[in-house]
């Protein structure tokens, strides 16, 4: 039973994380209606962005996570601008590829600048808090509290904002969020800004928790997409649940099958989604 | 470099580029002719590259083998077990729209990757597999133009079957469904059959190239089959050399390895320090290319005759 509550603790730490890149995905896919596959290293980026924030200012990773937010934001939309934009009256699988492309160019960047060996943002073992034999660690308290927030402020901004009603309206009819006056180039930059930062913050959380490589969230891409997909691409509020749910199968999974597996487990409930109901578990409202 | 040794590197790159061609073909069946986009192409080569090894190499007690079979069954092997791979892929993954199934594939590579990074009573896990025979070995030793031949005559075989199945009644159906895919249902065309036929078809030729790989290099490990070598690669010699071409995704296949192995030649006269980092940069410079290439010259070098 401890053993259980345990791998939950664990699957609620990954799950935010794979949540925090699942809305971003599900909010590109609804705006611009394609698969982002570059944005799992953009979340790498942002993870290594933060490092360089660490390592020159000599900042707590609290304090470097706003600045790597904001730098993976600009180069989302910098990317958008120099590439993707060109590609908005092309067929959807011509971004598909570009995105693609992107991954990589992301990723060998990052392998440029910093070297293909692992960082980790602070040397040193932090000590579990311990509540009933449930081992906590401090770093995961933070990463699940400040998911939390962002998503709160990811709520707000959506419901109450008029940019955020833009945005909800432009991803469920982009032709009647046109006619009805909305800026959607704006919509499209503010998009990228939102899925960059919080890709980053998903990126520094999942360096916290591991450590960085280039390849550190480009592993993850999967569970990502299959967060987004279970809770219905394009509704950023499934991908929430989508990746909280993947996060605690996927570690309830290492109880029965080779921790090695774990992607896959990730892939096959994808896989049984798309099948079963391609629209995502939570029905949509209309 | 003296000619002889010209020649030699000359001889290596065709070979190198005469395999990514067959596989080009295999990806421009799938994605060309049909418009299914396959991200796992490492995965389908993979398979055809350790079902060839596995079949063809001596005895070693720590993994499935020594079945000492002769290259050509191997061939076959690879082309059998990646067609069966891709049907019970595509069988799965065959209702799925275009973006869908491009995740579905990266996942399946992802997991053939893992099975054989894990299962090492099968593959010999990291370690790999060493000793595979090379095309008449047993007589010749490593051969570098007897291995040229045989990829020459795959390449030019896989060429004809695919050019003959793009200018049957099969590859104008698969044109239809690509181009409009409720007017070929409307016409009572079965459409998620034709389309994983492309699919198998196009990954068995990718599992033959994987083979090929094998034999060319006498040794296989996980880290050959990464995404970013043989998918993307492929991707980027498909796209440059033009989509629905197969003469251009030949093109392309020995332009970019062109630019990829010249490339290579420069950096390698990096100073030590920088030589580590090169093979980044080139793929920086590759995924610019793709870019460059969708942006200014969408349908390649040899764009698609209809």
């Amino acid at each position: 039973m401890t053993d259980f509550v345990q791998l939950i603790v664990f699957g609620i730490v990954s799950g935010a994380i794979f949540a925090l890149g699942g809305i971003g995905i599900s909010v590109i896919f609804g705006i611009l209606r394609f698969a982002h596959l570059a944005h799992g290293d953009m979340m790498t980026l942002g993870a290594y962005l933060a490092l360089a924030a660490i390592s020159a200012l000599q900042l707590p990773v609290l304090a470097a996570l706003p600045l790597a937010m904001i730098g993976t934001a600009a180069t989302a939309i910098a990317i958008d601008w120099l590439f993707y934009r060109r590609f908005r009256r092309a067929r959807p699988v011509i971004l598909l590829i570009s995105s693609f492309g992107m991954a990589l160019v992301l990723r060998s960047a990052i392998q440029l600048i910093w070297g293909p060996g692992n960082h980790v943002y602070e040397s040193g073992i932090s000590i579990p808090y311990v509540l009933f034999d449930i081992r906590i660690k401090p770093d995961h308290v933070m990463i699940v509290g400040c998911t939390v927030a962002i998503i709160v402020a990811f709520h707000l901004f959506l419901t109450y904002t008029r940019l955020g009603k833009a945005m909800r309206a432009m991803s469920d009819d982009p032709d009647l969020a046109r006619v009805s006056g909305v800026d959607t180039e704006r919509v499209v930059v503010w998009t990228w800004a939102i899925g960059g930062a919080l890709a980053a913050a998903g990126g520094v959380f999942l360096a916290l928790d591991t450590q960085l490589n280039p390849l550190l969230c480009w592993n993850i891409l999967l569970p990502m997409f299959a967060a987004a997909i279970v809770g219905g691409i394009g509704r950023p509020y499934g991908a929430i649940a989508g990746g909280l749910l993947i996060g605690i199968v996927e570690e309830l999974s290492t109880a029965v099958i080779e921790p090695a597996y774990k992607p896959a487990v990730a892939f096959i409930i994808m896989i049984v989604v798309l099948i079963w109901r391609p629209t995502g578990i939570v029905r949509s409202q209309t | 470099m003296e000619l002889g040794g010209l020649l030699n590197y000359a001889i290596f790159f065709a070979t190198f580029a005469g395999i990514f061609a067959v596989v080009a073909l295999g990806l421009n069946v799938q994605w060309g002719l049909s418009g299914q986009l396959n991200f796992g192409i490492a995965g389908f080569f993979a398979i055809g590259a350790y079902a060839s090894a596995i079949l063809t190499s001596p005895q070693v007690a720590t993994r499935l083998g020594g079945f000492d079979m002769p290259i050509i069954v191997g061939l076959f092997a690879a082309i059998a077990f990646s067609a069966l791979a891709a049907w019970a892929v595509g069988w799965i993954t065959a209702g799925l729209r275009t973006d869908y199934l491009a995740i579905a594939t990266i996942g399946v590579a992802e997991t053939i990757r893992l099975v054989v990074k894990n299962e090492d009573w099968l593959t010999n896990g990291v370690r790999g597999i060493q000793a595979i025979p090379r095309p008449a070995g047993e007589w010749f030793g490593p051969n570098a133009w007897i291995m040229l031949s045989v990829v020459a005559l795959c390449l030019a075989l896989a060429y004809a079957a695919i050019e003959a199945a793009r200018a049957s009644p099969w590859g104008r159906l698969q044109l239809a469904i690509r181009e409009n895919e409720r007017g070929a249902t409307a016409a009572g065309k079965d459409v998620a059959r034709a389309r994983l036929e492309a699919f198998v078809l196009g990954a068995a030729f990718m599992g033959l190239g994987g083979a090929l790989y094998a034999h060319f290099f006498g040794f296989i490990s996980p880290e050959a089959f990464g995404p970013n070598f043989s998918t993307f690669l492929v991707w980027v010699m498909l796209i440059a050399g033009g989509s629905g071409n197969n003469r251009g995704a030949i093109l392309g296949s020995f332009v970019i390895w062109l630019i990829w192995s010249g490339t290579e030649i420069l950096t390698n006269r990096l100073p030590l320090e920088f030589v580590t980092q090169a093979g980044a940069l080139r793929l920086l410079l590759i995924g610019l290319l793709v870019q460059l290439v969708l942006i200014f010259r969408p349908k390649g070098l040899l764009p698609e005759k209809l």
